[in-house]
């Protein structure tokens, strides 16, 4: 397929638009001096990651990317940046450490394992009976996959506790 | 090759048709609610700029609002992070429009029916908190700040019952599209009135809590009074709001008007029926009947923001976390069980 067929399809197009866009902001994440940048710079690339979904037909994991990541965790990052301090320009903490190249072999590592494993699993193989309706991922959940589930809602549950418990101080007896 | 270019063309030019609809849509009916809340606290607060101006009716009162804004110097204060600021009145008003592309306003006009149509709604509402949050810190103000900070706090606790009380209704409906909700409670209704085949809508039968949780909550999603704490002028200024003005104020204020138009359409989709009216065929008087229920929504919202006080932020934490959530989940507990038993 010569490069005229591949951009001439809407698809392509659109695709090559969000990647690029995503790798830039992914990319300003990390290099960028201010610690709110960073977060902002992560919607961007979180949106972008929703958009893929789309593309994919996965609506429900695309709405929930957006609900939660954007929506609720951002927002916190945001919230917890804030209301702990509020650097507007050059931020006077340093966002760099020490380990910045092993923290780059690791991360380039897990980039290398994922992209090979999903290609050598699929391939170029077209997968044309995906479960992509909201009701036919709630069959399964509730049928197929109801341990996990239980077990991912109450592993959570240990963790709301958890971090009630060490944020709360102890009364002074 | 050929039938690719074709493809090709139909795709961008129907996203155009698309995106320009769901716009102009967007801001005639945000000029038309801008005049209605002109008019009405006009009426009920005895203020005199909405009757005179223009002559007669008042007409021309939002137009000459608008061309004052527009006229207005586009300041950005110079400590202010220049980029943040700029993109963050914008990031506000696209997540309302966004929201509009699944307002059903009969079976077939509606940008796009999708599955997920509530679900959808939900989540692009809630990046909304995030232009908020951008505008209060990057105007390096103090009042702004704490005025970002309190609206993010307001819109993430308020965003559960909300989004709780949509969840008793697509309970009840068993879907989470649009037109499939408000096919539920019009053509092929699960709960008619006895004897005949007319369709009770969801407010009607059982959701009344579910539907109050959620005009609360949109008010308070909306920051309009009584949740006006985040832009509270006696004690912030004007909040998140305080540095901005000129066309970028503009579009903070036509976001909170299209989001007043965005939030009554989606409650009237969830519990009044949607374009749904019995004896009037939805194809042709679809759009209308829709337009009614919303403004008669509208009208309430605004009847609030004239009649009732502030309150007080703990107050507004209180309710939300202490009553709202609680009772919506009860209200899902109770729908759940009523859906299996009946």
């Amino acid at each position: 397929m010569s490069f005229t067929d591949w951009i001439t399809d809407a698809r392509n197009v659109v695709f090559l638009v969000i990647a690029l866009v995503m790798v830039g902001a992914a990319v300003v994440v990390v290099a960028t001096r201010n610690v709110v940048h960073a977060a902002l710079t992560l919607v961007v690339a979180l949106a972008g990651s929703a958009a893929l979904f789309v593309m994919l037909g996965a609506e429900f994991v695309a709405w929930t990317v957006v609900l939660v990541y954007i929506g609720a965790v951002v927002v916190l990052f945001l919230f917890g940046i804030m209301i702990t301090r509020a650097p507007i320009g050059r931020d006077s903490v340093r966002l760099d450490h020490v380990r910045r190249w092993p923290a780059a072999l690791i991360a380039a590592s897990v980039f290398g394992v994922m992209a090979w494993s999903t290609t050598a699993a699929f391939g170029g193989e077209e997968i044309s009976d995906g479960v992509l309706k909201a009701e036919n991922i709630g069959d399964l959940l509730f049928s197929r996959y109801v341990i996990p589930f239980e077990a991912v809602s109450f592993v959570l549950l240990a963790a709301l506790v958890g971090g009630i418990v060490l944020a709360r101080k102890d009364p002074d007896r | 090759m050929t039938l690719a270019i074709a493809l090709f063309d139909n795709f961008w030019v129907l996203l155009t048709v698309k995106l320009l609809a769901v716009v102009l849509v967007l801001i005639g009916f945000s000029l038309v609610i801008i005049y209605a809340e002109l008019k009405i606290m006009a009426h009920m607060q005895a203020r005199i700029g909405p009757w005179f101006a223009g002559g007669r009716y008042g007409w021309a009162q939002p137009l000459a609002d608008a061309l004052k804004f527009l006229q207005k110097e586009d300041l950005v204060p110079l400590e202010a992070d220049s980029p943040v600021f700029r993109i963050a009145p914008a990031v506000s008003l696209m997540s309302t429009v966004a929201v509009f592309v699944i307002v059903p306003f009969s079976p077939t006009l509606i940008a796009e029916d999708l599955d997920l149509g509530v679900f959808y709604a939900l989540a692009v509402g809630s990046i909304g908190t995030l232009g908020v949050l951008m505008a209060g810190w990057s105007s390096a103000n103090k009042y702004s700040l704490m005025g970002g900070l309190r609206a993010a706090a307001q819109l993430i606790a308020y965003e559960l019952p909300m989004v709780l009380a949509a969840a008793a209704v697509v309970v009840q409906a068993g879907t989470m599209s649009m037109a499939g909700i408000v096919d539920a409670q019009g053509p092929d209704a699960l709960f008619t009135i006895p004897g005949t085949d007319i369709g009770l809508p969801f407010v009607m039968v059982g959701q009344i809590v579910a539907f109050v949780i959620f005009m609360i909550a949109a008010l308070a999603e909306l920051s309009r009074i009584p949740f006006d704490m985040p832009i509270a002028e006696s004690e912030l200024v004007f909040g998140y709001l305080t540095e901005y003005s000129g066309i970028r104020f503009t579009m903070f204020f036509l976001a909170e008007y299209a989001g007043m138009f965005a939030m009554s359409a989606i409650a009237t989709t969830l519990f009044l029926g949607g374009w749904y009216f019995p004896g009037l065929n939805p194809s042709v008087f679809g759009p209308a009947v829709m337009m009614a229920k919303v403004s008669l929504l509208v009208f309430v919202m605004i009847w609030v923001r004239v009649t009732w006080p502030r309150l007080r932020e703990d107050q507004l934490q209180s309710a939300a976390w202490r009553y709202l959530i609680p009772l919506a989940l009860g209200n899902i507990l109770v729908t759940a069980v009523l859906k299996v038993v009946l």
